[in-house]
């Protein structure tokens, strides 16, 4: 027992000591707050830079004085022929643009846009949006309705989604926020497990080609050098998880407050601006989507647990795999033949997460998914923002355990004869031969 | 030391080692030959637990084997490598901690032989920018840390220079002085004459001779001589009519004649010379001692018709 310490201490430290592990551990979550920060700065500037300039000609006449400038347009009217408006919007500046409404426009509804790059999306919008209300001003004023009584008219529904707990009590449901975490807990897990159980084979790799592995399996048993580079990969992934989670919390606090300050910009980057859409529109959206609320519906803390629980339970299953691959092999480039098949049940889940696993989250393939220990660790993490019974969590926890001890104990009867086998090239049929030799 | 009884090791499709019996007395450097292939490293793997025989045991000391024997083992195997990212020194105190050292014990283990050996200044060294031969050196120092009781050397001369090898021999003998028993595999003769005390000869899975390196020319040493005359002139030893021995080998230079002979049986070298004398003048008798090399070379290359031969 003593020694398979002295092996975890050795894989844990010499890993955790390199620079790349520093690097990697406070690289990614400077780069994810990063983009978080390049996405507002971003939306920031794209927002100053909406600012345009529309020269109007108004064909039919009543137009102009219903279009109002505001921070993003301004309009300016001038009688000056169409040629030559044409040709000053040539040599104009980029944001320049000249809008044609023709004398039939309550009745064709056609406008034309001209700009001297691209016509601008949100210009467009813009135009559109104030055109429309002119239009159904217009309406309402030949129906003889009271324009103001109109606007008036609040028809914003909230919508309470609640589900029933297995305690009985109703909760706050919000389905886009799990939706959200689903995605983001099985991209990491499936990206660490399949990192970490490479690390596991590459050690391995290292070993057997470095031929250092007989000197130390005269120490020790194979299975306990095995173990210990499993174990001690294991802590290292570990390590880097709660690092991560603590740093990226801690930039996220210094950020956010720095930022949300300015709402605007918050609110712009979540592409609600309001002030645009027409009042339909804005009615039926999330005006009031409280996000505090819908991330506090997410239990944070049973997330986080599972997600360990089923990393270690996933990680020790395939990690298992990767070493005996590793160990029959003589080289990394050998072992791409060997990964591709373990790998596999683990890319199924994945893939099918975005599709039937999100949208069916409780259907009976995201429920057999999360029972089967090899794509458990992804299909579950995928299921849990949905909430999933604790009688099924367990289950799921407890088959992976199982499935890890003998993937264990199959890998571990490849390993100790692969090990001691250089230059041999391993086929399955050889492979077959190792686990059956008595030791 | 050992007594190794009735090993047999199966893998599939081949017989790595058949019915083996071996004695390593105590305190003796017993060489372990054989061609590549021949079930050396099977044999030693088995000794050192690493594999399991499919029959047979082995007793250390008067014990069963068992894994508690390991740490009085020393192992250093023909495929040996070191962790090429690691510094030696710490390298070294993994090792040594692997082996059963508390880390201080082993750390002042390892600079006492680092000092010995002159290589203190390569503690914090990595293994990628030590030369293959220094990393050898480093690799037998990390053998014989724990001063093993036993030490299995699995062609340690490989790699190094002559000066190297020089220093590294010293050293096993010394070892070897102190009270350990060293098993010495290779499939090098040349060394085995300086070095060993006992032989076992492996060939294709089977044992086909062992005992003391001196017991073992003896019984190979088949009255045969070297007989170095003045040039007989005309008269040559072969056309002599005798039944006292055979020519085997006949060598003539300018000055000197050599014949090589094989004497009959129930006769004696004095009843050679004193048939002899009379006819030719002679310079030197001596008698042909097989080298290891020879016997090596006939126990492997002669059909497997032969039975163990017993020193």
């Amino acid at each position: 027992m003593h020694k398979i310490l002295l092996i975890i201490n050795r894989e844990y430290f010499s890993r955790v000591k390199k620079k790349s592990f520093l690097l990697v551990t406070f690289l990614v979550p400077m780069l994810f707050i990063g983009m978080y920060v390049a996405i507002f700065f971003l939306t920031k500037q794209s927002y100053e830079d909406t600012h345009t300039i529309v020269h109007v000609i108004d064909e039919e006449g009543s137009i102009s004085d219903q279009l109002k400038s505001n921070k993003h347009i301004a309009y300016s009217f001038s009688n000056t022929g169409l040629q030559e408006q044409i040709n000053s919007l040539k040599d104009g500046a980029k944001n320049t643009n000249l809008l044609i409404i023709p004398a039939d426009f309550y009745t064709s509804r056609k406008i034309e846009l001209l700009s001297a790059g691209k016509p601008n999306i949100s210009t467009q919008n813009e135009v559109r949006s104030q055109l429309r209300e002119i239009i159904r001003n217009e309406q309402y004023r030949k129906m003889g309705l009271d324009i103001d009584r109109i606007r008036n008219i609040n028809d914003n529904i909230q919508i309470a989604a609640k589900e029933i707990t297995e305690t009985g009590d109703a909760k706050d449901s919000h389905t886009e926020v799990a939706m959200g975490i689903a995605m983001g807990l099985c991209f990491l897990i499936y990206l660490s497990l399949v990192l970490f159980g490479t690390q596991v084979m590459r050690g391995v790799i290292e070993e057997k080609s470095n031929r250092i592995v007989e000197v130390v399996i005269s120490s020790v048993k194979p299975f306990q050098l095995m173990m210990g580079k499993i174990i001690g990969i294991g802590m290292v992934g570990i390590t880097q998880f709660v690092l991560w989670i603590m740093l990226s919390l801690a930039l996220m606090t210094v950020f956010s407050t720095a930022l949300f300050n300015d709402k605007e910009v918050a609110q712009q980057a979540m592409g609600r601006n309001m002030d645009e859409l027409p009042n339909e529109q804005a009615a039926t959206g999330s005006t009031d989507f409280d996000w505090m609320a819908a991330l506090d519906s997410v239990n944070f803390t049973e997330l986080t647990i599972c997600f360990f629980v089923f990393f270690l339970g996933g990680y020790l299953l395939y990690s298992a795999l990767f070493a005996a691959v590793g160990s029959a092999v003589d080289s990394e480039t050998e072992a791409g033949q060997f990964t591709m098949p373990i790998t596999m049940p683990l890319l199924i889940p994945y893939v099918l997460s975005f599709g039937v696993l999100i949208n069916d989250p409780h259907g009976s393939i995201a429920t057999w998914l999360s029972m089967i220990p090899f794509t458990s660790p992804v299909a579950m993490l995928v299921r849990i923002p949905f909430g999933v019974p604790t009688w099924q969590i367990v289950l799921s926890a407890s088959l992976l355990i199982g499935g890890f001890v003998l993937t264990t104990w199959f890998a571990a009867r490849i390993y100790r004869v692969g090990i001691l086998m250089y230059g041999k090239k391993a086929s399955l049929k050889e492979l077959v031969k190792w686990f059956n030799y008595k030791r | 030391m050992l007594d190794i009884r009735h090993i047999v090791k199966q893998y599939s499709g081949h017989r790595a080692l058949d019915d083996v019996s071996l004695q390593v007395p105590q305190g003796s450097i017993f060489g372990l030959l054989g061609p590549n292939g021949a079930g050396k490293t099977s044999l030693i793997r088995i000794i050192n637990q690493i594999t399991a025989p499919d029959s047979g045991e082995i007793y250390f000391d008067g014990e069963l084997l068992q894994p508690k024997h390991i740490e009085r083992i020393g192992y250093l195997p023909e495929e040996r490598g070191l962790y090429k990212k690691m510094k030696i020194g710490e390298q070294m105190l993994y090792l040594a901690q692997l082996k059963g050292l508390s880390k201080s014990d082993a750390a002042q283990r390892i600079r006492k032989w680092f000092e010995k050996l002159q290589i203190e200044s390569w503690w914090d060294k990595k293994v990628e920018d030590l030369s293959k031969g220094m990393q050898q050196k480093v690799q037998f120092v990390a053998t014989v840390v724990h001063e093993p009781d036993l030490i299995i050397l699995d062609e340690p001369f490989s790699g190094f220079d002559p000066v190297n090898a020089q220093v590294i021999q010293e050293e096993i003998l010394e070892l070897n002085k102190k009270g350990a028993t060293i098993i010495y595999s290779t499939h090098r003769m040349e060394s085995v004459e300086e070095l060993c005390d006992y032989i076992a000869l492996i060939n294709k899975s089977k044992k086909v001779l062992d005992g003391p390196v001196r017991a073992i020319k003896r019984s190979y040493q088949n009255q045969m001589y070297v007989i170095e005359c003045k040039e007989p002139g005309g008269l040559v030893l072969n056309f002599m009519e005798t039944s006292l021995f055979e020519v085997v080998e006949e060598n003539r230079t300018t000055e000197n004649y050599e014949v090589t002979i094989r004497i009959n049986q129930n006769n004696s070298l004095n009843d050679i010379l004193l048939y002899l004398i009379p006819k030719i003048e002679i310079n030197q008798v001596r008698e042909v001692i097989p080298s290891m090399h020879d016997i090596f070379i006939d126990q492997v290359t002669t059909p497997s018709n032969k039975t163990i031969h017993h020193a």
